[in-house]
Formats: structure tokens, sequence, C-alpha cells
């Protein structure tokens, strides 16, 4: 059980309390940004500190917990945050996702389908889709109260002036109930027509930046674009090495120093079960 | 009042075990706030009248010193007042100033004197926890995030919800309690005209 040293999900109740109240503030509002008192956590800043803190105030003790790194559950972030829940909540673990109540990830969405109650949490590193446009928040807040998202749009427009296409791949910003622009955090663009309308609830969590925001269930979440240019969601042109899929989004593997390479699922449970289901 | 009797009134109807408790009654309202027209039940809190279960649950698992609070002329009773006092430690004042409004719907009129943010910070708004006798579907249509088509919650008023949500983002955003169930209207609802 939960080593006696902490409370339940490691915050202390005070800490819980602001983040909940965060956290439906941020329902309240689909896309926008509320600020939080972050608080430092076991880990660095930029290992999933405002996923975990997302986590920590939304866990129950009868939660089946998924955490998931780049799609994987086997590497190294995704295994010491699962670590971190189970020794400091004592929640049950799970890799397959149709059985996890709360999925946190780090730059995916799962391939198999979220289902209604529950809740996937995103580590964010920069939250606002705007910064590296504007450098100054002053500024980045004023952009979003007045919905002056014109120079996005010149961004996505240079990069069609300069490689022909929208060149951006990952982060790749939407407009969420034709109100706010958001930064789906660092998600290659394959998965952001599942933030659009998706039975489950995501919440979005930035440590560093301490701010927490969310998709409600169902909630429109449309990919910037043109009329000309529209959206188009892309994956390295390969099926699997391993299961075969040529739907699910790919990681490319150097497998030697001559060239040689794989592509293989980066979900990694979804390309298990599916070999599982092949044999 | 007696030293006994403030004792067991004010002293008790906590959480026995905090930690889970807060966190399973936080999981409703999330769901309920996320998904506008569902109800769930919340246990844990057991305030003096004429505060509801799930009103005081509410309280213990969102509020505290740290959120200023405004009760109702419906609710603002000596009794309460105590309770509220050692269990949330939230200070009471003016409804301009709270960022929790708790009530009956009636007792809250006039609505437009509650925070409702700032342009730039939507979030600076006020929580209303309604109270209510009749929680159901019984009501006029629900549209927008959390709602796949429409959904159905029985209001107490449509008009007051649907200027709510002109001002969007700003607006305060509502919890509705009876006994021990709730439901949640955030200001991105669009209610139906009847």
């Amino acid at each position: 059980m939960t080593d006696a040293a902490f409370n339940f999900a490691y915050l202390d109740e005070q800490t819980k309390r602001m983040l909940r109240r965060a956290i439906l503030k941020a329902v309240a509002v689909p896309g926008y940004q509320v600020p939080f008192a972050s608080r430092e956590m076991p880990m660095p800043y930029g290992w999933g500190t405002g996923g975990v803190q997302v986590t920590a105030a939304c866990l129950v003790p009868e939660d089946v917990l998924k955490v998931i790194d780049q799609g994987a559950d086997d590497t190294t972030n995704a295994v010491s945050i699962r670590k971190f829940f189970v020794k400091t909540a004592g929640v049950a673990v799970t890799e397959a996702t149709a059985d996890a109540s709360i999925i946190q990830t780090r730059h995916r969405i799962p391939e198999h389908p979220l289902t209604e109650g529950q809740i996937l949490v995103f580590q964010v590193p920069i939250p606002e889709p705007l910064r590296f446009l504007e450098p100054r928040e002053t500024e980045t807040r004023k952009m979003h109260e007045l919905e002056e998202y014109g120079l996005m749009h010149v961004k996505l427009y240079e990069d069609i002036a300069r490689h022909g296409a929208i060149a951006t791949s990952y982060a790749y910003p939407v407009r969420v109930e034709g109100r706010y622009v958001m930064d789906p955090s660092p998600i290659p663009k394959f998965d952001n027509p599942k933030l659009d309308g998706n039975p489950a609830l995501m919440l979005f969590g930035a440590g560093r930046e301490q701010r927490i925001y969310a998709l409600p269930p169902y909630t429109r979440a449309i990919s910037l674009d043109f009329e000309d240019h529209p959206f188009r969601p892309t994956k390295a042109d390969h099926a699997c090495s391993l299961c075969g899929s040529a739907t699910s989004y790919l990681d490319e593997v150097i497998t030697d120093d001559r060239g040689g390479r794989m592509f293989v699922c980066s979900d990694t449970d979804f390309c298990r079960s599916r070999r599982e289901a092949a044999e | 009042m007696t030293a006994q009797a403030f004792a067991q009134q004010a002293l008790t109807g906590g959480f026995a075990e905090p930690a889970s408790q807060s966190a399973r009654a936080f999981r409703m309202a999330l769901a309920v706030l996320s998904q506008p027209g569902t109800i769930r039940q919340v246990e844990g809190a057991a305030p003096p009248a004429p505060l509801s279960v799930a009103a005081g649950t509410l309280l213990l698992v969102l509020a505290d010193r740290s959120t200023p609070l405004w009760l109702a002329p419906s609710h603002d009773t000596r009794e309460l007042r105590d309770w509220i006092a050692f269990h949330v430690g939230a200070p009471l004042v003016a409804p301009a100033n709270a960022m929790f409004i708790l009530g009956t719907w009636a007792a809250l009129q006039p609505v437009d004197r509650f925070p409702i943010g700032r342009p730039d910070y939507p979030d600076r708004s006020a929580t209303l926890i309604v109270e209510t006798t009749a929680l159901n579907a019984d009501g006029p249509g629900l549209r927008g995030p959390g709602i796949r088509g429409t959904a159905r919650l029985a209001l107490p008023e449509i008009a007051a919800f649907r200027e709510n949500r002109r001002l969007f983002p700003l607006g305060f955003d509502c919890f509705f309690t009876a006994g021990d169930r709730i439901a949640g209207l955030p200001r991105s609802t669009i209610v139906e005209a009847a």
C-alpha cells in the first residue's frame, strides 16, 4: 500500500484543492490556459511535472493508471512516473489503453480509441502556442483576449511560402470551439484529428510554465489551415515492421551504421496487441 | 449555544479520510462539469441544515482559507458559519469579492453581481453552488463542450444562463446540489430557449 511517509498521491490536500480549482476553470473555458501554483516535484522540470500534478489531483484509489512516453509504456519517463504513483497512491497500473481510467501521456494520443469516462493527461513543455512568435507573456495574453491570431496564420503561411506546404509537423495549433488557439503539446499532427470531438476528457499540465488547460469530451478542436492548403495529418509512408499496421503512427529506428532502418508503431500497446491477435 | 452543542454541530461532519474522500468527490465534480447534464452522487460531508450533503462535500473538496466565500441569505446561519470556519476556513466576504457563492437560486438574486473574470484572466470568476430540490433531466436542452448532441437538465431559470453564456469566455460556473446529488453547468454551455 501507500508509503506512510506520503499523503495519498504525494501532494498535500491544500495543493490538490488549488489544482482541482484550476482544472475545473480549465474545463469551463476550453483551451484557455489557467495559471496555477506549480509545486516542486521529486523529478526535474521537463520530466512531466505538470502532468504528474494534474494526475495526482485527479487520482482516486480505484483508478487504473497507464503512462506512456511517445506512445511507449516501457521507456524511462513512463516507467518512472508509473512507479511514482504506484508508490505514492497505491493505484493499479496497466499497459492496455482500454483498461485504463487515467492515461498520462508524453507527446502521443493512443491509437486505440478512447471512451467516455477516461481521462487523458498531457505533459506540456510550452503551453503558449504563440510563444515562439511573441516572447512577451503580457502580449500573448492580450492576443488571446482579443482573439488576435493572425500571427499564427502568418507563420503557417511562411511555411507554405518556404517549403510549399505547412511544415509544422508536431505541436500543431488547434482552434477550440472557435475561440482559443491552443497548443496540443508536441503530439505529432497525425494525432490532431483525435483531439476533435473525443469522448475522453483531455487535461493538459505544464509544470515549469505553471499552466493547466483542458478539452472537455466532445469539444471541437480544429487544426488551423488554409482553404487551398487544408490540414493534412502525416506519418511515415510505411507499414509497421512488427505488426504490419499501415494506419498507426510510426517511429523510425536506425538498426546499423550502414543506413539500415525499420519503422515500428510508436504505440507499443497497440503494436503488441495486434501481434498477439495475429498469433 | 452550549459548548457541547457547538462541539456536536460545528466540529463534526467533515471527511473521515480527507485524501481519498475528497479525491472521489472531486472526480464526480469534474465529471458533471465536463459533461453538463450528467448527475452524480457525492458523499463524505455531514453539514448542519440547511446545507446539503453534496454542497457541504463540494466546499470541503474545493474551498479553503485561500477562497473567499459568500453565503446567500438562505444559508447564512450561525451554525453553518461555525461549521465552515472549522472545516473549511474560507473567509466570508461580500458577493463581488467571492470565489465561491453558496445559496438557493432565489437567494442568489441578482446574479450579475458575482465576479465573471477579466478578459485577460477569465478564470478569475466565481463558482456558484446552487442548492435545489429537484435534480433531473426535465429541463431545457443543453449544447456545447462536453455534450454529444443535446443534453437536458432541470434549471431554476433559463434567461440568466443564456445571458451568462453570452459573456463567454467570461461568466460564472455553476454546480447544482440536491441531497447527495450534483450536476454542473459551466459558462461554456449553451442553454436552449424554452
